[in-house]
């Protein structure tokens, strides 16, 4: 069994990302994911060949970002909410050139600068596109350490497999705590060659260039319904966590670190005899529409709860498709919900 | 087994390493643990306080709304979280810092004069592993001994002398508990 290590969230996404193979990292500081440029600048800084660079800006970044995936490199980027409305310009950039990135969002309390207290008020920006066009991201959401590790991995793995940005959309609570974790092996055979897209040194074959624009509608018409089929392609990614799903009274749709609050919500209403389950979406893009449609058939009551004013649940009202009677529960600012909110929620929808 | 910890003082006492040393020992120990700070734009002598998680179980909410243990290091954090506490839960308090008597009548106290044993040791900066030594003799959530090789795996190697200090300063208080 590999060793068991105690790690802050923001540094075990770091380690994560340098085990899958992650040479090039492009950031700007901001609270509450400072601890993860600290850590890639320590750590990259003394890997050959690697390069860390903490740019003027978070557009600057994301530009930098841009260029090395479009030299075939395994890169990222990490910031919190108000880095990220940044970055969005170089993101869609990215995706209409299909360039594979790892994008990190410790998301904080917003609108505006916000606070830098957890939240989850981005997931808008991170499923719908969050910058200009028709274009999606990869779209993941650890609940846990481990999770922030496995799903950084998965993030890179995703991005190369689609050429696409994938982002891992984790917030300050995340970012913040410590728990064990484990870097399973990691095989750098794994990663796809790129050579036969990325830039490079032309010598001895045709002069390649990736740009993200076509002046001709048509032709740019062609490349969005190529990123369509994409993004329709990803669709069998859908991968979400039920507890508790055999007959409950009511349902609960969360992701993330409130998903974790209301597995403790499950326990205590377990001693009053209230059964709760729990669907619990890891990709929200793709998102798992399916299970919810299907679990809709068998419950009547699905309670949506988000630190966030409410997003997460249009996904879940589409899923639902009017079976069943879904409403929400949400705290925003950057207050987290206690498990014990969630629980009054739960017994006021059921009385 | 299930212990749910928030210890709370002034910024600098060092109240996220006596937590980060329950966190890293109950690891060791094979058991499920969680360790949130408090973070924002603080400074020294402000308040500090982290939360922490040792349980037999997988830890679900990582925030504890109601703590079975609160480890108070001065009289804000005590005035902040004792009523938070669960009922039977136990306030360790920092009595060097804290003037007054606990309110409450249905929770146990156990105090320590973490400053003033920190003070004969020379070194007021391990009054919080004279705390966390009176800690871990009343709750048994951990080892002593696991505590200690948690202590060596993250303070400075090089620094024997130091490590040896914090060992000392965890028996100390630990002998509030064993006399």
């Amino acid at each position: 069994m590999e060793e068991r290590l105690l790690m802050k969230g923001n540094e075990a996404i770091g380690e994560a990302a340098i085990h899958a193979g992650c040479r090039y990292y492009f950031g700007y500081p901001i609270t509450p994911q400072s601890e993860l440029i600290a850590y890639m600048a320590k750590r990259l800084l003394k890997i050959e060949g690697a390069t860390f660079l903490q740019a003027e800006s978070e557009i600057s970044a994301i530009n930098m970002v841009y260029g090395a995936a479009a030299a075939g490199g395994r890169v990222m980027t990490s910031s919190s909410s108000p880095g990220i409305s940044l970055k969005q310009e170089g993101i869609s950039y990215i995706a209409c050139a299909e360039l594979p990135c790892v994008v990190v969002n410790v998301m904080r309390g917003g609108p505006g600068l916000g606070s830098i207290q957890p939240a989850q008020g981005d997931y808008f920006q991170a499923t719908k596109g969050g910058g200009h066009g028709d274009y999606r991201l990869i779209v993941l959401a650890p609940s846990s350490v481990q999770e922030l590790v496995d799903l950084t991995i998965k993030a890179f793995d995703l991005a190369d497999k689609y050429r696409n940005p994938a982002m891992l959309l984790a917030d300050g609570l995340l970012g913040q705590m410590m728990e064990p974790v484990q870097f399973k092996e990691f095989d750098e055979k794994s990663i796809p060659s790129k050579e036969s897209w990325a830039l490079g040194s032309s010598k001895g074959r045709e002069p390649r260039r990736i740009v993200p624009f076509d002046l001709d509608p048509v032709e740019l018409e062609k490349i969005v319904n190529r990123l369509k089929q994409k993004y329709q392609d990803m669709q069998k990614e859908v991968e979400y966590e039920l507890v508790n799903i055999d007959n409950p009274d009511i349902v609960i749709v969360a992701y993330g670190s409130i998903a974790r609050i209301a597995k403790t919500t499950i326990q205590m209403a377990k001693k009053e005899g209230i059964n709760i389950g729990l669907i619990r979406p890891i990709t929200l893009f793709p998102f798992p529409y399916k299970v919810i449609e299907d679990t809709a058939d068998n419950v009547d009551k699905f309670l949506v709860t988000e630190m966030s004013l409410g997003q997460m649940i249009e996904d879940v009202k589409i899923a639902v498709k009017g079976k069943a009677e879904v409403s929400f529960y949400g705290r925003t600012g950057g207050v987290v919900i206690s498990p014990v909110e969630i629980l009054e929620e739960v017994k006021r929808l059921l009385k | 087994m299930l212990d749910e910890i928030i210890i709370a003082g002034f910024g600098g006492q060092g109240v996220l390493l006596m937590g980060r040393l329950i966190a890293q020992a109950g690891m060791l120990e094979g058991k499920h643990v969680a360790w949130m700070p408090s973070y924002g734009p603080e400074m020294r002598g402000g308040t500090a306080n982290c939360t922490v998680i040792v349980s037999s179980e997988e830890v679900a909410s990582p925030v504890v709304p109601n703590p079975i243990t609160l480890i108070a290091m001065n009289q804000p954090s005590l005035d902040k979280f004792e009523p938070m506490v669960v009922k039977d839960g136990i306030i360790v308090v920092n009595q060097s810092l804290v003037s007054r008597d606990i309110s409450r009548d249905d929770i146990q106290v156990v105090k320590v004069p973490a400053n003033d044993i920190a003070n004969e040791l020379g070194n007021l900066r391990v009054a919080n592993m004279v705390a966390l030594g009176t800690y871990i003799a009343r709750s048994k959530s951990v080892k002593m001994e696991t505590v200690f090789e948690a202590l060596e795996q993250t303070l400075d190697k090089r620094q024997e002398k130091i490590i040896a200090l914090n060992k000392e300063a965890l028996k100390r208080g630990e002998k509030i508990v064993t006399g």
